[in-house]
């Protein structure tokens, strides 16, 4: 039990430097680094609770995909870090009275008083052949259904607004069909042609 | 030899478990590093042979010291950290690049008991362990501080993630036709000769898992992110000596894990291809599934520098094209196919 202890506290010190790194580092990109160690911590908090599903996943989708996707986008960017930290002094009043009043609710909300053991008894462990996903998949599937479903159609239509929007014609692209190119045929590219050779 | 085991005994039994792991995995690792070193030899005769060349053929009889003379060569090269680059991040790269090809190890099944991890989401782990790979790549070529590394790191991101989907989009197929997320249980699923592996009722998704595991490593033909004609090397054009070995190294510790996965995957792992069968069955059945592993393996494995000796480089825009526009409407559509085909227990395969 110490071990488990001793993992957890290291895991929780990591997430929660690596998260004040991430507001508090000058380099967007390093932020974006932090704020994946963080992920990755996080979900080493998650296998130690057992919820081993959703801590891979949480590693193959925000680590695996979102952050990269992330990383692109900040490392293409020509960022001023100048006018990102104008008005930092001026701001930082205001910022500590909200990261003080959300801190307070957060502690009045999870706090041990609303979620203590005394609350919810601790769950019983499960036996190694224990499989999570099968859990959540049928709890997904039939409990959840319609919730599932129709999340997942609100994430489709965002998609392909997404891309509606960002999608625009450049009149002077010149643009090649890639199936014309495919079934293009020797004859219409090459021209053998046989010379005599010359002589002297 | 008394003494060492009433000595090994007087340790506490996290100690031994944490040692005997420890082996294991040393176990593990050492002959996956063998083998990456004489891949790269196998690269170079493979390819001068379609070439016809000879290749290396000086250090040791017929070569066979050579990738033994580039280790020890690439380890005495002085490493070089250009101005201005980010020194930590461009040191941890080449180790972010190889930790995760070597750590999907651990769930992999060599024969029926032969598994250092035997977890229940041992799909989804090599799944979240191969998609951290590509940070290596993106670290590298932006700590590197230059334009062609970090042209280099911007292609293979959007390469990597387009045909990440599809890979895994292809394993979802596999695991849908076998049931569990588990490789063991996804290799006992196929029992029953080389007709019922899964190669041949996914046979879509087979061909879209090889060709985006050939995209996944940034090999010929999809090598653009090294892209020797355009950029140099690509993301790893900074690095010298041992770092830029430790590159190579992941690249073809991934090759080698790619070829394995798709031979668990596809072709039954260490399943015989007779099993099950009248007069050949029982006629393989001395040999040792480890054998049958490595043969598929070994397939694959020489599949990868075939492609390279063979196909020229695709174009970025074509890549893209084939990634989000063919290989991933192909696996959503066989993905539905193979989920009717177990709803309604198709004979042959599902019933």
């Amino acid at each position: 039990m110490t071990l488990e202890k001793l993992i957890f506290y290291v895991l929780a010190a990591v997430v929660i430097l690596s998260a004040t790194m991430v507001v508090s580092r000058r380099n967007p990109v390093h932020s974006a680094l932090f704020l994946i160690l963080a992920f990755v911590a996080c979900s080493g908090i998650w296998l130690l609770a057992e919820a081993e599903f959703l801590a891979i996943v949480l590693v193959l989708v925000y680590v695996g995909a979102v952050m990269v996707l992330f990383l692109f986008v900040l490392m293409m960017l020509d960022i001023d870090i100048a006018v990102l930290r104008a008005g930092f002094i001026k701001l930082l009043p205001l910022g500590i009275i909200m990261a003080i009043a959300m801190a307070a609710e957060l502690i009045l909300i999870v706090g041990p008083e609303n979620f203590g053991l005394q609350e919810y008894a601790a769950p019983a462990r499960h036996a190694a052949d224990y499989s999570n996903t099968e859990e959540i998949g049928s709890v997904l599937y039939t409990v959840y259904m319609y919730p599932f479903e129709i999340a997942a159609v609100i994430l489709l239509v965002a998609i392909i607004a997404a891309i509606g929007l960002t999608m625009r014609k450049r009149p002077g692209a010149k643009y090649l069909d890639p199936a014309s190119q495919v079934v293009v045929k020797r004859d219409e590219r090459v021209r053998l042609v046989s010379m005599d050779a010359e002589k002297g | 030899m008394e003494l060492f085991i009433s000595l090994w005994e007087a340790f506490p039994s996290d100690i031994q478990y944490l040692v005997w792991t420890l082996l294991k995995i040393v176990a593990i690792i050492a002959p996956v590093m063998l083998v990456v070193a004489y891949y790269t030899y196998a690269e170079r005769k493979v390819i001068s042979y379609i070439q016809v060349r000879i290749g290396p053929n000086r250090v040791g009889p017929k070569g066979w010291l050579q990738p033994i003379a580039d280790a020890v060569k690439l380890m005495f090269k002085e490493i070089i950290i250009p101005t201005n680059a980010n020194k930590l991040l461009f040191l941890i790269a080449p180790v972010i690049t190889l930790g995760p090809a070597l750590a999907a190890w651990a769930v992999f099944p060599f024969d029926e008991k032969l598994v250092l991890a035997d977890i229940n989401a041992g799909l989804l782990y090599i799944l979240a362990l191969t998609s951290m790979g590509v940070y290596g790549v993106i670290i590298a070529g932006w700590a590197s501080n230059s334009k062609y590394a970090f042209l280099g790191a911007m292609r293979s991101a959007a390469q990597i993630v387009a045909y990440e989907i599809a890979m895994g989009f292809a394993l979802v197929g596999v695991l849908v036709a076998a049931g569990s997320l588990n490789l063991g249980e996804i290799i006992k699923a196929q029992e029953g000769g080389l007709f019922a592996w899964f190669w041949l009722p996914l046979l879509p998704l087979f061909g879209v898992y090889v060709i985006s595991g050939v995209a996944e490593t940034n090999r010929a033909p999809f090598d653009v992110a090294e892209g020797e004609s355009e950029i140099v090397a690509g993301f790893h054009v900074e690095y010298s000596g041992m770092l830029f070995a430790v590159f190579f190294l992941a690249e073809y510790a991934n090759m080698i894990l790619i070829a394995a996965l798709t031979a668990v995957m596809f072709l039954g792992g260490w399943l015989s291809p007779f099993q099950g069968w009248p007069v050949l069955g029982p006629l393989f059945d001395w040999v040792p599934g480890f054998f049958w592993l490595v043969i598929k393996t070994a397939f694959f494995m020489f599949l990868f520098l075939w492609l390279r000796a063979t196909f020229p480089r695709y174009r970025y825009d074509q890549i893209m094209r084939l990634g989000w526009k063919v290989l991933i409407p192909i696996t959503i559509v066989w993905i539905a196919v193979v989920g009717l085909a177990v709803v309604y227990q198709l004979p042959w395969w599902f019933d």
